[in-house]
């Protein structure tokens, strides 16, 4: 597979349609793993780098689901075809900045990646749209175990999977799901919510814009330790944490319908205008407009099938979705602008909000 | 905001103000444009302050101050700089380093999840097989050869039971 025909087809999350993924956008776990007698790749020469890569691909692309993957190194890569790679959460840009000898393999539907040397010889990444933490988890063992016929990982009874970085030893893995919590974020209750999953060992961020701050409204919650736990205690314990926040944002949403429905409309109303006539859109400001117009899909403001073209949108309007889209380059002032022109024709066609239905048996 | 934070790195003005919790404990950390780059700040999956302030808690061993992986020729000094070791065992050459952190950083000090069942296997046949093929030379030369042949026959059973020879295994 190319990186043209990668970039020129879905993401796994473009790709989620039903109600599964209201709440929940996306579940990823990642598995970092080092190679036995190997320097990690931060300490390692370029030489010894380079073996490491070419060990690792060998045995990456003899599994059976990476067949017929993309296999690529960072070098090869454009500066654009990088930026859409991150945007779809299949590098990171610690691999971007990585030396000599990085590379990365995605699997034909986008919903595994292997880095190699990144600050682990190998990390694994399975994706899955909605809240699939227990599939996500059997696929990524599944890949571990096929890499360990192959592969001879570092590893200790005591320390588990040795990582080049102590925070990560043990089970080396980080399992997290991406959550959509407009109605918490909107009745002020985030910081309270991240207080009480961080006191349960789990880490909540923001997805886009930087730092703490959470445009769109949306949340990646993942376990914070790795060592002392096994993997299906972790799984367990972030389930347990994700179901009670989706159960407090159903409380918050409830609660803001009963208080002042009309307010809450006004804004869905409000974005939803925006959204077709603006010419200047920041990035933060359109993932906090798309954020509204993906509530009102839950609320039943907008059928159920529209909500999938709000994911693919929080996508594609990032800036390297929207430079390959434009197709050559754009200056950075430009890009507010082109941001609005491409929100501005894919609202024209969207189906006007209609507020008349009723909040029983909705969510 | 009417005071400008400097960058906890590089003390230039910060434009990028992160809150995290680690261990019940909220920490705020303020980076410059550059330096959140550069830590993979504003990419979610490749950052975690637990590793910043990895650095800043990090009590020097003394027992270790002189030693050097004898793996990767890591010192405890690199760690100090990089926060990531050099290679697997110098978790090994760094224990007294290490064991007091994990208590801080994780939610026990031992492992509970999986193991490598068919790495390990694996790894023991070859020990095994190391051992038989000196035993084996051993006993051609002092000529005791009821030993030799039964060591020859325990060999080839061996060997059909592993998998070929593993890259990493075979030097
Ligand atoms: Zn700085
Ligand atoms: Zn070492």
């Amino acid at each position: 597979m190319t990186i043209a025909s990668l970039i020129g087809s879905p993401s796994e999350l473009t790709d989620s349609a039903s109600s599964k993924t209201a709440i929940v956008l996306m579940t990823r776990i990642r598995l970092a793993r080092n190679l036995a007698g190997n320097p990690f790749p931060g300490w390692a020469k370029p030489a010894q780098r380079d073996e490491i890569l070419d060990t690792c691909r060998l045995a990456v692309t003899a599994t059976a689901p990476m067949k017929r993957s993309l296999n690529i190194t960072i070098g090869e890569l454009t500066e654009l075809e990088k930026q859409i790679l991150v945007e779809r959460h299949l590098i990171s840009r610690e691999l971007i900045g990585a030396k000599s000898g990085a590379g990365v393999i995605v699997s034909k539907d986008q919903t595994i990646s292997v880095m190699l040397n990144e600050e682990d010889h190998l990390r694994i990444q399975v994706l899955r749209s909605g809240f699939q933490l227990k599939k996500a988890w059997n696929a990524i063992n599944e890949l571990d175990s096929a890499l360990e016929e192959h592969l001879d990982f570092a590893f200790t009874p005591a320390l588990g999977y040795l990582t080049a970085c102590p925070t990560n030893l043990g089970t080396a893995m980080r399992a997290s799901a991406m959550m959509h919590l407009p109605a918490l974020v909107i009745s002020n209750q985030m910081e309270k919510v991240v207080r009480a999953v961080n006191q349960l060992g789990m880490v909540v961020r923001g997805l886009f814009g930087e730092g703490s701050d959470a445009s769109g409204s949306i949340f990646q919650i993942s376990n914070q330790t790795t060592l002392g736990e096994s993997e299906e205690e972790i799984i367990k314990r972030l389930g347990s944490v994700l179901n009670s926040i989706i159960e407090h944002e159903l409380n918050a949403r409830e609660k803001l319908l009963e208080a002042d429905a009309g307010k809450l409309f006004d804004k869905i109303g409000r974005a939803y205008g925006i959204l077709q006539n603006s010419h200047l859109l920041t990035s933060s400001e359109a993932m906090n407009l798309l954020s509204l117009i993906r509530l009102g899909v839950d609320l039943g403001v907008f059928p159920d099938a529209n909500r999938s073209v709000i994911d693919r949108l929080f996508i594609e309007a990032q800036p390297g979705h929207l430079q390959h889209a434009q197709k050559g380059e754009f200056e950075p002032g430009l890009r507010d602008l082109l941001r609005a022109v491409r929100l501005r024709s894919e609202f024209a066609n969207f189906i006007r909000p209609d507020f008349t239905f009723t909040t029983n048996g909705k969510n | 905001m009417a005071n400008p934070l400097k960058c906890d790195l590089c003390s230039k003005p910060a434009t990028v103000h992160l809150t995290q919790i680690v261990n019940n404990k909220v920490h705020k950390v303020d980076l410059c444009e550059a330096c959140a780059q550069a830590k993979g700040v504003t990419d979610p999956s490749g950052f975690s302050l637990a590793d910043l302030l990895l650095k800043a808690s990090l009590n020097p061993d003394p027992s270790v101050a002189g030693v050097r992986c004898e793996q990767c020729g890591f010192s405890q000094n690199d760690f100090k700089k990089h926060g990531r070791f050099g290679c697997p065992a110098c978790y090994q050459a760094f224990k007294g380093l290490v064991e007091p952190m994990l208590d801080n950083m994780h939610k026990g000090t031992t492992h509970t999840g999986k193991i490598p069942s068919r790495a390990l296997e694996r790894k023991s046949l070859y020990d095994r097989l190391t051992k038989l093929e000196l035993d084996l030379t051993e006993a051609i030369k002092a000529e005791r050869y009821e030993d030799a042949a039964r060591a020859r026959d325990e060999i080839s059973q061996v060997k059909q039971t592993v998998a070929p020879s593993p890259k990493q295994l075979s030097r």
